[in-house]
């Protein structure tokens, strides 16, 4: 299923301060440097606070944990609860139409969202007030057929019970969700077959049902204030006893840098024009040799460089960055002094392997028209060919 | 009959006191501080004896899986994830556990955790359970105010915590390397194995998945004895399990019955019957949507384990969750419908998985309609057989064994509705 960001997008997002805090609640579950693991929470908790996911609020979770934008972007996209497009301003409604629930009459509850609602599913309704889809399993099949809105469960429904509850929640009516045809939670409808010393009837309501009667939020947008904000795991001392006894994960990889910034950083240090006169800087202390640079070409002769390749110790990777420092022929290396070694040296972050693979004698022979030991191996294998 | 006092889920409808001091007075979190003192080795080895094998589906032995976790640690801490993704369709038992007897959960992960030298937990619970996760949450936020979880867990002298997580609606996270994957912050997209979690899993550390049952019913378990456990149900079938049972019963319901207990007694007894009698059953789902169908009339003997419904029905017990299809379902539509969940829940990395599931939905789309030749269903099942097997994780088997279940036990079907379509006679099968 194709899913991408909405084409009208919000100017801005930004957490409601009780949703602020409770975000930054959530970070502390995880070890330190593992805060991307919160993603999934707060990026729901934006979507309840605005109904949806927008490209705003997905970028301000990304700075808030610091992950690039596409990998939340990822996240918000392939999880199928995010809504990547506007929903109903009273709410979503979720019918879940998978095996249990389709054959327990799923599809004529989806009717009466075709009809109620919108003919097509993600589309508003043309008061404004639902959107709806059918999305797979809700995890309440002995409830079947059900539906989710908001936060709650409606189960066991009919398209006569669905359809008030859908006409009481857009006037503003309170509604119970739960089973609506008179069953507590999962027990069987005729009476229990199982536990019935423990029916004892404490509460009005099964636990799922309770809470949304005690708290009202069925459909409402979370602003963060609604339940105390809690984060017992850390103690009065401030420490969160279990991590505090144990190790330290291994460290999160580094996140890979947006393309752009690493082009960026892989390009070579603008090329000065090699000055004809070797600047002759007198380098650090360390260095024992002053450097001279040597003469360099902008292009190689006639167009047609030699095969760097074919000295021992030249790859590929080394050959770029001889040619882009100006060096195409055997001859132009077997012409270096030990200064100009020592300038080329510094530029190819390998000390000493000029002198170690003995670039210049190998340069000369070669420069000569006559083979190396490794040239010629190079060759016969054709170790450099694509 | 499994009596109530051999129950271990005794508030599995939330009709008693949900809140702990309720939990106490059934017997939870009774002498937990005793049982952590026993020792992890006489904790795994109770567990093995008692013979739990995993609720999530795979069955696969608890105890021995918890043995695989580093005795000592090398420096990196160890994790026990608990998957409480319930997102198999059928499947809605763990959500009755988390929402009326959480305490058995929160109790089982703190043992589960120090044999396993774990001193973090984290719940990945599916995300649409909203009302469970507060229900969840109220009941941790209320053992960490009790002194049970955080220093000294419950007087045990062992630092636990536990940390509720949630997902986003993403089928693929109940399979273990993708929860991982989405417990750091990432697409549920599973990984390759080896390593295996207990290797290196949540943040590259040890970690150890367990389903919610096989980790609520521990400290019952520990508690009354492995032998007590052990003595329900057959060899190598261990134990008492909750049954969700949903369909065309006329009470389907979730229920804890001893394993190896035989399909006609779980209906007869928990659900009211099959709507319209025993000869009105026309197949039945036993284990959640990955596994092969099974006739109605192989089914009224069946014994439900998963050692009789594989061996002798060439199906499994998996999740438990049972599915009655009564003469009136169009079978083919029924399994239509979890071929296209499986096409809606592949995550997409691995080609056959990809591509297949959505192949095999569109040749279902046809045969549902029988708008479709003979030799397709001989090809459908050949498709079937190149997705199994060839995939990462095991929904590409999930995807796969449905449609083969449907092949060998409705085939007959299947080509009456061709050759209906063929002879024009179709309007009184489609109307079914």
């Amino acid at each position: 299923m194709l899913r991408r960001l909405h084409s009208e997008q919000p100017d801005s997002f930004a957490f409601t301060p009780d949703n602020q805090k409770w975000a930054e609640a959530q970070v502390t579950k995880y070890p330190e440097g593992r805060q991307a693991s919160a993603v999934i929470p707060l990026l729901w908790r934006a979507q309840e606070q605005e109904g949806w996911v927008s490209k705003p609020a997905i970028e301000y979770i990304a700075d808030m944990l610091g992950m690039a934008y596409i990998r939340v972007l990822e996240v918000a996209s392939f999880y199928f609860m995010f809504q990547l497009q506007p929903t109903g301003s009273v709410a979503h409604v979720q019918i879940c139409g998978t095996t249990s629930c389709m054959i327990c009459g799923a599809e004529d509850l989806i009717a009466v969202c075709k009809e109620k609602i919108a003919e097509k599913p993600f589309t508003l309704s043309a008061d404004g007030k639902y959107t709806w889809e059918e999305v797979e399993c809700l995890g309440s099949c002995t409830n079947a057929p059900m539906a989710q809105i908001g936060k709650d469960y409606f189960e066991d429904l009919t398209t006569e019970s669905f359809t008030k509850i859908l006409d009481d929640l857009a006037a503003g009516k309170p509604v119970v969700p739960g089973p609506q045809n008179g069953r507590y939670a999962a027990e069987p409808k005729s009476g229990l077959t199982s536990l019935t010393e423990y029916d004892s009837g404490k509460t009005q309501y099964n636990a799922s049902a309770q809470l949304a009667v005690d708290l009202g939020d069925s459909v409402k947008r979370i602003q963060g204030d609604e339940v105390p904000i809690l984060t017992p795991w850390i103690g009065k001392d401030g420490v969160v006893a279990g991590r505090a006894a144990e190790g330290q994960p291994p460290k999160a990889p580094e996140a890979a840098k947006p393309a752009a910034k690493q082009a960026a950083e892989a390009k070579p240090a603008p090329k000065k024009a090699p000055a004809k006169k070797a600047p002759a800087k007198k380098a650090e202390a360390a260095e024992p040799v002053a450097e001279a640079a040597p003469e360099t070409l902008k292009a190689a002769r006639g167009g047609q460089a030699d095969d760097l390749k074919l000295l021992k110790g030249v790859g590929p990777k080394l050959e770029q960055t001889l040619n882009e420092l100006g060096f195409f022929h055997f001859d132009q290396i077997a012409k270096w002094t030990e200064a100009e070694v020592a300038w080329v040296d510094s530029r190819l972050k390998f000390k000493g392997r000029i002198e170690r693979d003995g670039w210049i004698a190998q340069a000369a022979q070669l420069a000569s028209g006559e083979e190396t030991e490794f040239a010629k191996k190079a060759k016969e294998d054709g170790r450099y060919e694509d | 009959m499994l009596k109530d006092q051999d129950r271990i889920f005794t508030n599995l409808y939330g009709m008693h006191e949900r809140t702990l001091k309720g939990a106490q007075a059934r017997g939870h979190w009774d002498g937990t501080a005793g049982l952590i003192e026993k020792g992890r080795d006489w904790i795994i080895q109770t567990m093995k004896d008692s013979g739990l094998r995993g609720r999530g589906g795979a069955g696969f032995p608890t105890g021995l899986k918890w043995s695989f976790m580093p005795k000592e640690s090398d420096g990196r801490p160890a994790y026990l994830v608990i998957n409480a993704d319930e997102s198999e369709p059928g499947t809605c038992k763990d959500r009755e556990i988390m929402r009326h007897d959480p305490h058995t959960l929160i109790e089982g992960a703190l043992i589960a955790s120090f044999a396993m030298n774990a001193h973090t937990c984290y719940i990945y619970l599916r995300g649409e359970y909203i009302r469970e996760r507060e229900a969840l949450q109220a009941a941790i936020d209320e053992c960490y105010d009790k002194g049970l979880l955080g220093k000294n867990a419950a007087g045990s002298g062992w630092d636990f915590d536990v940390f509720l997580h949630h997902g986003a609606g993403a089928y693929i996270c109940g399979e273990e390397t993708a929860l991982i994957e989405s417990l750091e912050g990432k697409k549920g997209m599973p990984r390759m194995k080896p390593p295996f979690p207990a290797g290196a899993g949540l943040y590259g550390c040890p970690t150890t998945v367990n389903n919610v049952e096989s980790i609520a019913v521990v400290p019952t378990i520990l508690r009354r004895g492995a032998e007590w456990f052990a003595g329900f149900g057959r060899p190598n079938n261990a134990g008492t399990k909750l049954f969700a049972i949903s369909g065309h019963v006329n009470n389907p319901c979730v229920v804890e019955e001893a394993m190896s207990i035989s399909f006609e007694e779980l209906i007869e007894k928990h659900c009211g019957g099959i709507r319209g009698g025993w000869d009105n059953l026309l197949a039945v789902i036993p284990g959640g949507s990955s596994v092969p169908c099974v006739r109605g009339e192989n089914m009224r003997d069946a014994i439900m384990d998963f050692d009789y419904l594989r061996g002798e029905l060439g199906s499994g017990l998996g999740t438990a969750a049972v599915i009655v299809m009564d003469k009136q379902t169009d079978i083919i539509k029924a399994i239509w419908r979890l071929s296209k969940f499986y096409k809606h829940e592949s995550c997409g990395q691995c080609t056959p998985c990809r591509e297949g599931t959505g192949w095999m939905m569109r040749v279902m789309d046809r045969l549902v309609k029988g708008e479709a030749e003979l030799e397709e269903i001989d090809m459908l099942w050949d498709v079937t057989k190149q997705v199994e097997g060839h995939t990462i994780c095991a929904l590409g088997d999930a995807a796969a064994w449905p449609i083969q279940g449907l092949i060998k036990n409705f085939r007959e079907e299947i080509e009456d509705r061709i050759k209906a379509q063929k002879s024009g006679s179709i309007g009184a099968m489609a109307a079914e």
